[in-house]
């Protein structure tokens, strides 16, 4: 486990994945991309900035989604779940902070598909942490690092309110 | 003594009254209605909260609107509805209203919402469901006699926080049949707890109950008074079905001092919006040129009702607020 004292910088991992995806948008301007929430949305956000077509961002709540519903309930802050454009026909890059056990992402894959039948779905995201559940893997990763079931990594961004606002990793024992 | 709406540890299980719920639970209802808001705009108008679930609407009294929009409200849960019209059913048979309930769980019920002529009756489904050990079913009570009509006050809480941005310092009317209006205790009591500035209370003598000061409302026989400075009028119907003798000269004479015209919604504050519940008595408790005036939010409360619906069936089945 990385020390939470000297975790690497989130800001710079976005300019890496940048660099990752811009081949993606260099080949279809079309792409959308769809961030889940709430880091998934920052980090979307962030990207469409630093590429140079700046692509349209989409967001998505996985509230009404999750797997674990029945044992869990609806989050108390479910977010209005936004998909600006069309997304039938268009390829899409999911984008999402960290990838653990996959629930994620299958739900949001639930709730995109209830938008429309995109093109193509690929998945990007800041943090692969191990620990799958499900058979998903990420298409562009900023940051694999392997962590134990109890540890607790986490994108915070400061001030919470500002788009422009730092992003930062912070990871504790749960 | 527990309140029979909540589990052991404090949570909502059952909806039978706004009475008694907490502002957060109040608010974390209404911010869960706005979250499902948007489901109704999208071209999938569903999402797969309830799943696999059954919901049965058991229907003792006729609605449509309420029915409808529970039916609604479930359906875009994923939920699978079942419609039971009580007063074509065994019931009116002689089957006895918990023999009934006692029927429905053999057949794997998940949620009763329950319209009752009886003030009461959807609490007596929860005593018997308690007793029998089966307390993971849960009950909506959409409507019993004069008692409540909680998802009806909430959604009217909702219709007031979308166009009102808020309780403080709000001046809420509800004008006229208050003494058969399930509808004015939910509100009440909702009103209270979201802390608006003043509740009035506005009708002749034989429509308003006794004591009804004790829920904390300014009583008002005289419809200008009483709405002085109001930023939410709401009109009640004429329960005139439900009336037993000589309450009212005549609907004529209801509608000379208290129906709502646009004169004597001058009264209140400009920016006022004017609520129903519905069926609307046009001509009776309403004008139809204030019914159909910018002014009136009676189409959204529809609206709402079926979003408010999906926060209360989705928050009770995921183990409460």
């Amino acid at each position: 486990m990385p020390d939470p004292k000297q975790l690497p910088d989130a800001e710079q991992q976005i300019a890496l994945l940048a660099e990752q995806l811009r081949p993606v948008f260099e080949r279809a301007p079309e792409t959308v991309l769809i961030g889940v929430f709430t880091g998934g949305v920052w980090i979307a956000e962030r990207l469409s900035q630093w590429l140079p077509s700046h692509p349209p961002v989409g967001s998505v709540d996985i509230s009404f989604y999750r797997d674990d519903f029945s044992e869990r309930g609806l989050s108390p802050n479910v977010q209005p779940t936004s998909v600006p454009v069309d997304i039938a026909g268009k390829p899409v890059i999911l984008v999402d902070d960290v990838l653990y056990t996959g629930r994620t992402t299958r739900a949001a894959l639930n709730e995109l598909f209830d938008y429309g039948r995109p093109q193509s779905v690929q998945l990007a995201v800041l943090a692969d942490r191990g620990g799958r559940q499900l058979p998903v893997a990420a298409d562009f990763c900023a940051w694999a690092v392997s962590l134990p079931d109890n540890a607790n990594l986490v994108l915070t961004r400061t001030p919470v309110d500002d788009p422009k606002g730092r992003l930062t990793w912070s990871l504790d024992d749960a | 003594m527990l309140d029979p709406q909540l589990d052991a540890s404090g949570n909502l299980i059952h909806l039978l009254s706004t009475e008694g719920l907490s502002k957060d639970q109040l608010l974390r209802l209404l911010d869960t209605g706005a979250s499902f808001l948007g489901v109704s705009d999208r071209d999938m108008k569903k999402v797969p909260l309830l799943r696999g679930k059954s919901v049965f609407n058991l229907f003792f009294e006729n609605s449509t609107r309420t029915r409808t929009t529970f039916e609604i409200a479930a359906k875009r849960l994923s939920a699978d509805v079942i419609n039971l019209n009580m007063s074509t059913s065994s019931t009116a048979k002689g089957e006895t209203l918990l023999d009934t309930v006692d029927n429905l769980c053999a057949m794997h019920a998940d949620m009763f919402v329950v319209r009752h002529e009886s003030s009461g009756a959807p609490h007596l489904i929860v005593d018997h469901l308690r007793r029998t050990g089966r307390d993971d079913i849960h009950v909506i009570n959409a409507g019993d006699g004069r008692h409540g009509h909680p998802t009806q006050g909430l959604l009217d809480m909702f219709t007031i926080r979308h166009f009102k941005g808020g309780f403080e310092g709000l001046h809420v009317a509800l004008i006229g049949d208050i003494l058969h209006s399930r509808v004015a205790r939910s509100d009440i009591h909702a009103l209270k707890t979201l802390g608006a500035a003043s509740i009035r209370v506005i009708g002749p003598q034989t429509l308003i109950p006794t004591d009804i000061e004790a829920l904390g409302v300014e009583v008002h026989r005289d419809l200008e008074r009483g709405l002085k400075d109001c930023d939410v009028v709401i009109a009640l119907r004429l329960q005139r079905e439900r009336m037993t003798g000589a309450l009212l000269p005549s609907a004529t004479e209801f509608h000379d001092r208290y129906g709502l015209t646009h004169e004597r919604l001058k009264i209140a504050k400009p920016d006022a919006i004017v609520m129903h519940p519905g069926p609307m008595n046009r001509g009776v408790e309403i004008d139809s040129a204030v019914a159909d005036s910018p002014r009136a939010v009676i189409l959204p409360q529809v609206t709402f009702g079926i979003a408010m619906r999906m926060a209360v069936m989705s928050v009770l089945a995921g183990g409460g607020a």
